[in-house]
């Protein structure tokens, strides 16, 4: 387990008390706002002390009241990819990126700066000063500034938060490379669904300061009683691999021997992706559907039904591509006769599958 | 300057040497004091900030008297001073003392404003990218608070310019030695016909007055802009 973290805290709303175990790769802190995945963070940067805790990278412990041992935040070998970016306005995008080199030891400057600027794409910025950047670029930049630190960990607080959606999906493919080509654990606060479906390695779903859930996205992502996010976020990741793009603007995917279609995306064809599928995109009906305009029906067997107080329920159909969450209405339920070991179709709309649900496929998940 | 006399150039002079090194005296304890006030929170931080606005609001022929009384030779930092061989009594560097104490409140309240203004969530990243705080201090918080220390200094600078009431009170009006020019003009005014040399001191005075403002202005302005980034 590369880092470790036990955390008790007082917030004025919420009592924090909370311990996780993460591998390398993206673990993400999950939960909606008010849930205490900032004060996690801002624990683990050590720019909050906690009332009680313990966090170890490695091994390497950075805090433990128990001994009394706290390492101020220049001591830690951070990389925080703050918000805002958080850029030095009065330096330029060059003295931005090495301003964390300059204070890292000379012996673990691993990433090389021309490499990292190319990554990136900044090049073309080296000289302009941070006012004169994008949204975007500012937040590659922030990356950027981030890993040239030489890390040995990497915070990231919503770090896509403040940008358009357009924004984001310009950044997410950098947080991807970096989960697949930087071997420093990267710990994620987000309480987007779609960033979670394509980073994590693991997920922490916090609520009211504790954990609920923890394990791979794709499971915790489908527990409905976990939805941190709300009921919307609730929905399936499915492994798939991209079998052909076709002319008239659809790129077909396999999952299992089943086929899915989606909107164009820029994969190459054979690439393995994951592809977050939203519950409330898919309808279930009992019968092999005819005369529907939706493409992609998955054949299959309900596995579970969770039910709530209000009316809807979210229904887990095992597919040859996978399970596959729906929500739908309790009444729905009754209607078509769900119930555990039915057989099903699930009807997939192909328009509701955004390219933002769809990432890079990862080893552990 | 032909047309200023050897008396005038003098005090014109000693004004300025008082100044220059009042101000550049007083910066670093102004920083420190404007950071402190402006980032610190301890107990006593009110009656502190009271004590540096002190000389701001009080009669300057007290704070003239306080100076005597402390740094005189008979005072306790007087004989202290004298010990080790300094001795600011009716000397220009007690003519600089009192300038300096009287300015560091205008010093100060500009620095500390623009030191409120800088987002302490940057001098937090800086720490979370390996600068302990007085790096943090020298490569973030410092340079984007020069345009408030330039503003900052040259208001100080005018203010010691313009020192009377503490400075004749504490260092006596000694031409060539604590003579400066507001102690001049009064000086002048005293005698009969010296209304010709007190009238171009006061001109004197007007232009650097308004040479300082004018500077600072500018200054902070081209300041700010690179701070900005734009």
């Amino acid at each position: 387990m590369s880092l470790s973290v036990h955390l008790q805290h007082d917030l004025p709303d919420i009592k924090l008390d909370l311990s996780f175990d993460a591998p390398l790769g993206v673990t993400v802190l999950f939960g909606r706002s008010g849930s205490g995945k900032t004060t996690v963070v801002n624990a683990v940067a050590g720019l909050l002390r906690p009332k009680a805790g313990r966090v170890a990278v490695d091994g390497w412990e950075l805090f433990d009241t128990n001994q009394n041992l706290w390492l101020p935040p220049h001591r830690r070998r951070l990389g925080y990819i703050f918000q805002e970016g958080r850029l030095f306005p009065h330096l330029t995008v060059r003295q931005n990126l090495s301003y964390g080199r300059w204070f890292a030891p000379k012996h673990a400057r691993r990433e090389n700066p021309d490499k990292v600027i190319e990554m990136l794409g900044i090049g073309h910025l080296l000289d302009r000063r941070p006012a004169g950047l994008s949204g975007g670029e500012k937040q590659r930049v922030a990356i950027g500034r981030a890993l040239l630190a030489s890390p040995r960990l990497i915070l990231a607080d919503e770090p896509l938060a403040a940008l358009d959606d357009a924004r984001k999906a310009e950044i997410l493919p950098y947080f991807e490379r970096l989960r697949d080509e930087v071997s420093v654990p990267i710990l994620y606060v987000t309480h987007s669904a779609a960033e979670v479906a394509r980073l994590a390695t693991s997920v922490v779903a916090l609520q009211d300061g504790k954990v609920v859930r923890h394990g791979p996205a794709s499971d915790v992502m489908a527990d409905p009683s976990v939805a941190p996010a709300g009921v919307r976020a609730v929905g399936a990741v499915l492994k798939v691999r991209v079998q052909e793009h076709h002319a008239d603007g659809l790129t077909e995917l396999e999952a299992g021997g089943a086929r899915l279609f989606l909107p164009r995306i820029p994969h190459q064809v054979g690439e393995d992706l994951r592809i977050r599928i939203p519950a409330q995109e898919v309808i279930l009906s009992s019968k092999r559907p005819d005369g529907l305009s939706a493409l992609n029906v998955l054949e299959g067997t309900v596995e579970t039904i969770r039910a709530g107080d209000g009316p809807g329920a979210i229904v887990s159909v095992q597919t040859p591509a996978g399970p596959v969450l729906a929500r739908v209405t309790r009444r729905s339920v009754t209607a078509l006769g769900l119930e555990p070991g039915k057989r099903c179709y699930a009807v997939i709309k192909t328009v509701a599958l955004a390219p933002q649900d769809v990432g890079g496929r990862l080893s552990p998940a | 300057m032909g047309w200023l006399g050897p008396a005038e150039i003098e005090a014109l002079k000693l004004s300025l040497r008082v100044s220059f090194w009042a101000t550049l005296v007083t910066l670093p304890f102004g920083i420190f004091m404007a950071y402190a006030l402006a980032r610190w929170r301890f107990p006593g931080r009110q009656l502190l900030n009271g004590l540096v606005h002190l000389p701001l609001i009080l009669p300057p022929v007290v704070t003239g008297y306080l100076l005597l009384l402390t740094f005189g030779i008979q005072g306790p930092m007087g004989k202290l001073l004298g010990e080790l061989g300094i001795i600011v009594a009716f000397r220009w560097t007690g003519a600089a003392l009192a300038a300096g104490i009287m300015a560091f409140p205008l010093m100060v309240r500009a620095i500390r404003l623009s030191i409120e203004a800088v987002d302490p969530k940057l001098e937090q990243a800086g720490a979370t990218l390996g600068a302990s705080r007085p790096f943090v201090f020298a490569t973030v918080t410092l340079p984007m608070i020069l345009p408030g220390v330039i503003a900052g200094s040259i208001l100080a600078f005018a203010k010691a310019m313009g020192e009377f009431g503490a400075t004749i009170t504490f260092v006596s009006n000694i031409p060539g030695q604590t003579q400066t020019l507001p102690s001049a003009v009064y000086a002048f005014l005293q005698v009969p016909g010296g209304e010709g040399a007190a009238t171009r001191l006061v001109v004197i005075s007007i232009i650097i007055a308004m040479g300082a403002l004018l500077l600072s202005e500018y200054v902070g302005r081209r300041a700010a802009a690179r701070v900005s980034g734009s």
